[in-house]
């Protein structure tokens, strides 16, 4: 079997694409103006960020008046529960609903709330990895500001009944905020259509570069600024616009919802056949609903080894991938999410997530459901704990 | 995170691996719910270490630490086996990034607890010679 190279971490990050380069690429030198200028040359970047400010909108059914460009999807998220509590503190409402397997962006964001004076409840999930609407409708209170729920999970991809829970905050007057970073380009978002208040979104997941993201507001919905200074981003959100990143975050997210469903089809049909192929290994299973997850994703748990081995070891076949969350790797306990799932902790350290695209070759599909099976047994040749699974001393999940 | 060359060479051709049918010594530290378990088998003839083979469920710096740590007392005198510290198995390797210094801790801890198993099933008490065998910080 020839050595392949295949980058199935998507959810991760993405390669800039050839065309949000070729877009972005006048904006560093010929058209190097700041925005804000007066003459041609500041008018022409402030028109780029408008046409880009239009495509973002268009993309997730909003007005481009109603899209404010940040520097991550994470001050996106930050903005929102910091800047609803600020509007809403007078009024007494310190409370906050959101559910246990946020991005960390959300739940850090929540806990540094809680360190002033706010009240959060985390909601739980399914074993199947769903947020129940009828469990955040009974978490909303009186004093309930803002409910931050997920549009689709980072590392178990399920996506959640963001219209019905929007629909909820609707009819209990409460603000509603998604995290959409995973689920932008790759599933149809219609804000108004799903009565969503505020979205977060994120470029380098959809081809754009790393350190541009976007924040949707609903219109009339006027939210505190979170960074001071300048009069950029009509007012809202200070800091010279970084025109490339914008420019390239445009032209990424046009692309990625070009012909979405067409390509979600095809990616699905690509990801089914990684699972399927992959759950033949014995003591295995697929984390997450099979049907309400996101196009590419897959995160499998396999019995008897441990995460970071797994994904040493698929790298030195090529393969890219992750184990649960690329942000959990920097600490030993496996990932809350997975926890959240009811995992033990044996089961979520041996997880397995793999992001592909509608681009993926066959090849490279037969590839990875060739060489992770090879690369299980011999990790479990060597494991201890799977001699004892083995033995019917040890039982997984 | 960044392993060193030794560590992922370790980490890819672990040296010692396997079980040692009719072991004189078997240790087994760490639990599954910390993500790590290292088995050592030892066989032991005239106070030497003469062989010795591990099984490891554990992240890449476990699987290293371990391979490297049979390394270094294969065909070694139990006095000097009963000597190595994780810091040696973590020089030896070239270093462990910080989160990581735990395995080289099991590492040492594997060794000890074969050669406690040995002395046990030669009918003398290992706690005066081996003495106490930790715990695992990290995972108290």
């Amino acid at each position: 079997m020839e050595k392949r190279f295949i980058y199935a971490d998507n959810a991760a990050t993405t390669q800039v694409s050839e065309e949000v380069l070729n877009a972005m690429l006048p904006y560093f030198r010929s058209e190097y103006g700041n925005a804000s200028s007066i003459y041609k040359k500041g008018r022409d970047a402030q028109k780029a960020i408008e046409i880009a400010r239009e495509k973002v909108a268009k993309a997730i059914g909003a007005q481009p008046n109603e899209i404010y460009f940040t520097s991550c999807g994470s001050e996106s998220d930050n903005w929102a529960i910091k800047g609803v509590c600020d509007k809403l503190a007078a009024k007494g409402k310190k409370h906050i609903v959101t559910s246990v397997f946020e991005h960390h962006a959300i739940l850090h964001t929540c806990e540094y709330m809680e360190k002033h004076g706010y009240e959060v409840t985390y909601v739980p999930i399914d074993s199947k990895g769903l947020v129940s609407p009828e469990d955040v409708k009974n978490a909303i209170r009186e004093d309930t500001a803002i409910v931050s729920i997920m549009f689709a999970n980072n590392e178990i991809g399920t996506i959640q009944p963001i219209e019905e829970i929007a629909a909820i905050c609707r009819e209990k007057g409460v603000i509603f905020h998604t995290d959409a970073v995973q689920a932008v380009g790759h599933v149809e978002i219609d804000v108004h259509k799903m009565g969503i208040d505020l979205l977060s979104l994120s470029g380098h997941k959809i081809h754009a570069q790393k350190g541009i993201g976007a924040i949707y507001i609903r219109k009339g919905l006027a939210l505190p600024n979170y960074l001071h200074g300048g009069a950029q981003e009509r007012n809202k959100r200070a800091g010279t616009e970084n025109v490339p990143a914008i420019v390239g975050l445009g032209t990424a997210i046009e692309i990625a919802c070009t012909d979405i469903t067409k390509k979600a089809e095809i990616t699905t049909a690509k990801r089914n056949r990684l699972i399927d192929g992959i759950l033949q290994i014995p003591h295995t299973r697929l984390n997450g609903d099979r049907d309400k997850r996101l196009p590419g994703n897959l995160n499998i748990s396999i019995e008897g080894i441990e995460g970071e081995s797994l994904l040493l070891m698929l790298d030195m076949n090529g393969i890219c991938a992750s184990s649960g969350s690329a942000c959990t790797s920097g600490s030993l306990d496996p990932s809350h999410v997975l926890l959240a799932l009811g995992l033990k902790h044996e089961v979520a350290h041996g997880s397995l997530r793999l992001s592909i695209e509608d681009d993926i070759p066959d090849e490279d599909v037969d590839y990875i459901l060739e060489v992770v099976p090879k690369v299980v047994e011999r990790l479990r040749a060597m494991s201890p704990l799977w001699e004892r699974i083995v033995k019917g001393e040890a039982i997984g999940n | 995170m960044l392993y060193s060359e030794k560590v992922l060479d370790h980490f890819s051709n672990p040296r010692n691996v396997g079980e040692i049918e009719n072991a004189d010594g078997i240790g087994e530290v760490g639990n599954a719910k910390c993500g790590d378990i290292m088995k050592m088998y030892i066989k032991v003839d005239n106070g030497i270490i003469t062989d010795v083979k591990f099984k490891t469920f554990g992240c890449g710096a476990a699987v290293a630490t371990s391979s490297m740590a049979t390394e270094l007392i294969k065909g070694k005198s139990i006095d000097d086996a009963l000597k190595l510290t994780n810091k040696a198995v973590v020089e030896a390797l070239d270093g462990l990034p910080a989160v990581k210094l735990h395995c080289s801790v099991l590492a040492e801890q594997a060794i000890k607890s074969a050669l406690s198993d040995y002395y046990t099933r030669q009918g003398i008490d290992p706690l005066p010679i081996v003495g106490e065998i930790g715990e695992c910080e990290h995972c108290h």
